[in-house]
């Protein structure tokens, strides 16, 4: 594809991303998941993307958004080399941060007196739960072969994706350890059992 | 002042792992107790308000900070300054991974990384289920979308855009507040 259309698309695609992108960097999983699986790159690689974003400091968002940028651009079979792929990095953040820019600067000037009104608490009545589902829809998304092989592929992958899986979600919301020192550790667990 | 916003920012981007909530307590011992750009109730408000708009989280507040302090310019200098560390190391990052990713060595850490990082995506949903008071009256909408996105592939803006006018009418219609 040329490669101005790829530009004008990860624009697009990451403006739509912060425009309707409600709960935050994890709220936003699912709407970035679907928008660049399976256009620009697989869920095996989507997932090493949110592992490497949730590892590096900064905001979850930012990071992904800069990430699948380079990818898009990367992935193309085209062979785009890294300079254009830099510009991809750019454009997905830019447009990512545009909306906020927009309407915070807009609720500051104007909303800020409406914020609590009626009318806006109502739309959120029926916004928050929706979000929940968004959240829950990521994660369903990710639960596939590529992340977890499957029973028929290979037994042993799978029983210790689903172990690590099961430790990990106890892990944190149970004994409330570190996400990161978790990701450390099943991949430490993951070269110890998968190599 | 752009300047010491764009410091300010970059530093609370730099030094913030796991995002968003967990940036709060390093934005506030930034802004309110060290610069004192925003009183500490200010501060609260804008947390609601920055969570409740569309976006990253610690964008939104830096924008707020910014252009509160220093109109446009200032909301540039901040959501810039929260946004570069990230931009610079993931760039950094994703020019040398690809080129290891195909390792054997790194290739079955990441085997063992990727459920894990699921996991990591599903505590938060029942953590977000709690605070936005889910109950046996509300929770058909989030089943509901989950299920929509999930098998039957509609994208989630349309379920933002349908969760919103539904609370709309919702809050219209059939239980009008004051």
């Amino acid at each position: 594809m040329d490669i101005a259309l790829i530009y004008l698309e990860l624009f697009w695609t990451f403006f739509l991303i912060g425009l309707f992108g409600f709960g935050g960097g994890y709220g936003m999983l699912s709407l970035i998941q679907t928008k660049v699986v399976p256009a620009w790159m697989t869920t095996g690689q989507f997932t090493d993307i949110v592992a490497i974003s949730q590892m590096t400091p900064g905001p979850v968002g930012i990071n992904t958004a800069t990430y699948c940028g380079y990818m898009a651009i990367h992935n193309d079979p085209a062979g785009y080399g890294e300079a254009w792929a830099l510009l991809g990095s750019f454009i997905a953040t830019f447009a990512l941060v545009l909306p906020s820019l927009i309407l915070m600067i807009i609720i500051a000037k104007l909303f800020l007196k409406y914020m609590k009104t009626p009318t806006v608490q109502s739309v959120f009545t029926g916004l928050r739960p929706a979000v929940v589902g968004l959240l829950a829809a990521a994660t369903l998304l990710l639960c596939n072969k590529e992340n977890f092989s499957t029973p028929s592929t290979d037994l042993w992958q799978f029983s210790i994706s689903v172990a690590l899986f099961i430790a990990t979600f106890i892990g944190t919301k149970v004994y409330h350890i570190n996400p990161i020192k978790m990701i450390v550790m099943a991949g430490f667990a993951g070269l110890l059992l998968l190599y | 002042m752009h300047y010491a916003l764009l410091k300010t920012f970059f530093k609370i981007g730099l030094f913030t792992l796991g995002g968003g909530y967990a940036m709060i307590p390093l934005i506030e011992a930034e802004v309110v107790d060290k610069h004192h750009w925003v009183s500490k109730e200010e501060f609260m408000d804008l947390i609601a308000i920055s969570q409740s708009c569309p976006g990253v989280f610690a964008i939104n507040i830096s924008i707020f900070i910014g252009y509160k302090l220093r109109k446009i310019g200032g909301a540039l200098a901040a959501a810039l300054g929260t946004a570069l560390p990230s931009f610079l190391i993931i760039l950094l990052i994703a020019m040398f991974f690809h080129r290891f990713q195909d390792n054997p060595v790194v290739a079955s850490i990441f085997r063992g990384i990727r459920p894990a990082v699921v996991a990591l995506i599903a505590v938060p949903t029942f953590n977000l289920a709690r605070s936005a008071k889910i109950t046996w009256v509300n929770c058909w909408i989030p089943i509901a979308s989950a299920l929509l996105i999930w098998l039957m592939g509609v994208s989630p803006i349309y379920i933002i855009i349908l969760a919103g006018l539904g609370g709309w009418a919702y809050g219209r219609i059939i239980k009008p507040t004051a």
